[in-house]
């Protein structure tokens, strides 16, 4: 059913004003002024948000006018000495280009020492039972309640068995068990899958750091920040993922030592019971 | 049954000592199986009447004796019914130790900061050689200056600055009287290292030079002519003393990735095309192309190598003074090293292969080593031991292979590193019994021949080991590398 397309055919019919093309250029003309005018008067949120949107512009504005004036600059003639020295038998060649940190650099000794690894500030509310477990009920009327099934993603450890279905309290799903983690590389800015050697610590409950439970858990809104039971005193709150142990040996790292490094802590950054996957940042 | 599976302690095994050529030495002998190494060793001597007591090893079907014979029979389930064939070789005369420590970090390349930092890594180390009679080491550096280390006091000497841009290569003549160097722009400055002075620039190649070799001592002292491959395909032959181009060889359709002046008057070019081009030194004539690698060849190695490169000086690092006794005495160690053989050639490639080569006799490969695999896999500096009865591969599937020197045969591989070994030169101890890599993991390894095990690891740099050198006596050896570090190492 045809539905305003009266305005299209009216102008198809009969075309436009005869100053329409002026009139248009002065109201665009004027509109700059009349945009500052709303800048400058909106108040409140209103006000706030129209002032981030300006200055998105602006920076935009400002990259292509360089990226414009990048034709009248003058450059030197390359000399070919970019970047890192190589020997003459790496010369073009196409190296995966390394990032310095990942080796034993001065800046990685410094990071080690300064903190084991950064456990993440609980401004996070513990996830609640209900919503980690989904109570089973057994028994011969049903009417038994102890038994408790994880609903988040798990990490069973290799040679992992079960206990005697009787005693078993906690029941880890197969369909939730996941051994490899995507793991990025914060400098890098390249992902690996890493296989997982354990969970080390959920911030989100002692419980779930010894049922290998992985989740991301949620920032309570601002202000109103609790403090979850038996967390350590981290340095910045760098979030509420899980901190998991990945086998990093393929990325052939070495400490300053000489030795190999094979195990390294990373954080997961995504809901993993909702994407089928782990993704996790590596700590450095 | 009451008697012991063990054959009895007095029982006897007939054997024949005979040299690698197969020459008898002595008639067969019956000798108790408990007979140890050493003790074949004095009977060796005595049946020689060598003067002085030489050092021997004994080989029973390629397997080296290293216990009582008794008990290597029974290990390696060698048959006792025939008269046992036991090969002798003389070991060089002077023992290397393994190199345990770090005993000279010295980073004059580093600059004005020590400290090295991710933010310069342009002044990496990217080459460092010793100079053939051992007191100095020369290094080059992507910072354009070519330093001299004085080896003894493990302090700097000189600094040399007159390049443009990094430092590729730096090699020294075979008299330590000059060092040459070569750099990405093409120049090639020649220093004095007595004074590191500037002798003067060669000018010519217009591209980067990858690799310079210098004529051998035997034919001529002092040393004047070397020669040197660039990216530019081009092969030029310069006379030191007067910085002119002699001549200019070019057939290579590529880079060249490394040359090699041999001791017989040819000179040995290896290329990006894949090939190797045979010339004659005199002249510059093409004598022969040897193909058959699939990829870029990156490197190659004569079995001379190592005197060819030490010249007139001997182990000590003692040589004659005047000219003529040095003369003789380079030809002397050639002769020796050679065996009456001609030379032989590896090379390596980025087809994950090496090939063995005799150069002056023939076109096709004696022997074809495969076996490097995964990946980026290229057998990145050959090396034969100075005997050239081994070859090592070193690439960058992260493992080193050894393989026999005179028909390919692989014999073992090393494993251990875990980034590419490409990036650093193996080094052959003097007496080829061990050899050091250094790899992109940053550390070097010392791995010892005979047990075919690492002997030491050699952790302290902080970023990749671009480049490995063995000293020739052996004590020490120099590693540098992107953490713009020269690292000296001893016992």
């Amino acid at each position: 059913m045809p539905q305003g397309e009266h305005i299209e055919l009216h102008r198809k019919r009969y075309g436009r004003q005869l100053d329409h093309e002026e009139r248009t250029r002065k109201k665009e003309a004027r509109s700059v002024k009349k945009r500052a005018t709303m800048a400058q008067r909106t108040l409140g949120i209103k006000g706030k948000m129209l002032a981030k949107e300006r200055a998105k512009e602006k920076a935009v504005m400002k990259k292509t006018i360089a990226m414009h004036e990048e034709r009248d600059k003058k450059h030197k003639a390359d000399d070919g000495n970019k970047g890192a020295a190589l020997p003459a038998y790496l010369l073009e060649r196409d190296q995966v280009d390394r990032a310095k940190v990942l080796s034993n650099t001065i800046k990685q000794k410094r990071k080690e020492k300064a903190g084991k690894w950064e456990v993440p500030l609980p401004k996070v509310r513990p996830v609640a039972e209900d919503e980690m477990f989904k109570v089973l009920r057994t028994g011969k009327r049903k009417k038994k309640e102890w038994k408790r099934m994880v609903t988040k993603v798990t990490f069973v450890p290799p040679g992992f068995t079960r206990k005697p279905p009787k005693y078993e309290r906690f029941i880890r799903p197969t369909g939730l068990r996941m051994s490899k983690a995507h793991v990025t590389h914060p400098e890098l800015k390249a992902t690996f899958q890493l296989a997982i050697i354990g969970v080390k610590k959920n911030p989100n409950g002692q419980a779930y750091t010894g049922l290998g439970v992985i989740t991301k858990g949620t920032c309570a809104s601002k202000g109103a920040c609790h403090s979850g039971s038996g967390s350590g005193s981290g340095s910045s709150g760098s979030g509420s993922g899980t901190i998991i142990e990945v086998n990093v040996s393929e990325l052939g790292l070495v400490t300053p030592g000489g030795k190999v490094v094979w195990g390294k802590y990373a954080q997961v950054t995504n809901n993993p019971e909702n994407d089928g996957c782990i993704n996790a940042v590596l700590l450095v | 049954m009451t008697g012991t599976e063990q054959p009895p302690s007095h029982a006897n095994i007939i054997i024949q000592l005979e040299s690698e050529e197969g020459n008898a030495a002595g008639p067969q002998l019956d000798v108790p199986q408990d007979v140890t190494p050493s003790q074949l060793e004095t009977l060796l001597n005595g049946l020689q009447h060598n003067e002085e007591r030489l050092s021997y090893s004994f080989f029973i079907h390629d397997q080296e004796l290293a216990a009582e014979l008794g008990t290597h029979l029974l290990k390696h389930q060698v048959s006792v019914e025939a008269v046992l064939r036991i090969v002798y070789q003389p070991q060089a005369v002077f023992k290397v130790r393994a190199v345990t420590r770090c005993t000279a970090s010295l980073g004059g390349h580093a600059g004005a900061s020590a400290v090295p930092s991710i933010n310069t890594p342009r002044e990496a180390v990217l080459s460092v050689n010793f100079s053939p009679d051992g007191n100095r080491v020369a290094s080059g550096s992507g910072d354009t200056s070519v330093r001299l280390w004085d080896l003894h006091t493990q302090t700097p000497q000189f600094t040399c600055n007159g390049h443009a841009s990094w430092v590729l290569v730096v090699a020294w003549s075979p008299d330590a009287a000059v060092v040459a160097s070569g750099d990405h722009d093409g120049g090639l400055w020649l220093w004095e290292p007595a004074t590191g002075k500037a002798m003067g620039q060669c000018k010519g190649h217009r591209k980067f030079i990858t690799s310079i070799a210098w004529q051998p001592a035997h034919i001529e002292l002092p040393s004047r002519r070397f020669c040197s491959g660039s990216k530019d395909t081009t092969i030029k032959v310069w006379d030191a003393s007067t910085r002119r181009c002699l001549f200019t060889m070019s057939n290579h359709t590529q880079a060249i990735t490394q040359v090699k002046w041999g001791g017989d008057g040819l000179i040995y070019s290896a290329g990006r095309d894949c090939s190797i081009n045979v010339w004659a030194a005199a002249d510059g004539r093409l004598l022969r192309s040897l193909t058959g690698h699939g990829h870029w060849v990156n490197t190659m190695s004569l079995s001379t190598d190592y005197v060819l490169r030490t010249g007139p000086f001997d182990h000590t690092g003692v040589a004659p003074d005047d000219i003529e006794s040095r003369k003789q005495v380079a030809q002397q160690r050639y002769d020796a090293a050679r065996h009456g053989l001609p030379e032989r050639l590896a090379t390596g490639s980025d087809d994950f292969t090496l090939f063995l080569w005799d150069p002056s006799n023939q076109k096709q490969p004696r022997a074809r080593m495969t076996g490097h695999m995964q990946l980026v896999n290229q057998a990145c500096l050959v090396t034969f031991s100075p005997d050239g009865r081994w070859i090592a591969s070193a690439s960058f599937d992260k493992s080193v292979k050894l393989w026999d020197g005179v028909t390919g045969a692989f014999v073992a591989s090393f494993r251990g590193h875990v980034g590419p070994v490409y990036q650093a030169s193996v080094a052959w101890a003097s007496d080829s019994r061990l050899f050091v890599s250094g790899s992109k993991d940053s550390t070097l390894k010392v791995w010892d021949v005979r047990s075919k095990k690492l002997l030491m690891d050699l952790p302290g740099h902080a970023d990749e080991v671009f480049s490995v050198d063995w000293s020739p006596n052996g004590k020490t050896v120099v590693s540098g590398g992107k953490d713009r570090m020269v690292k000296l190492w001893r016992r």
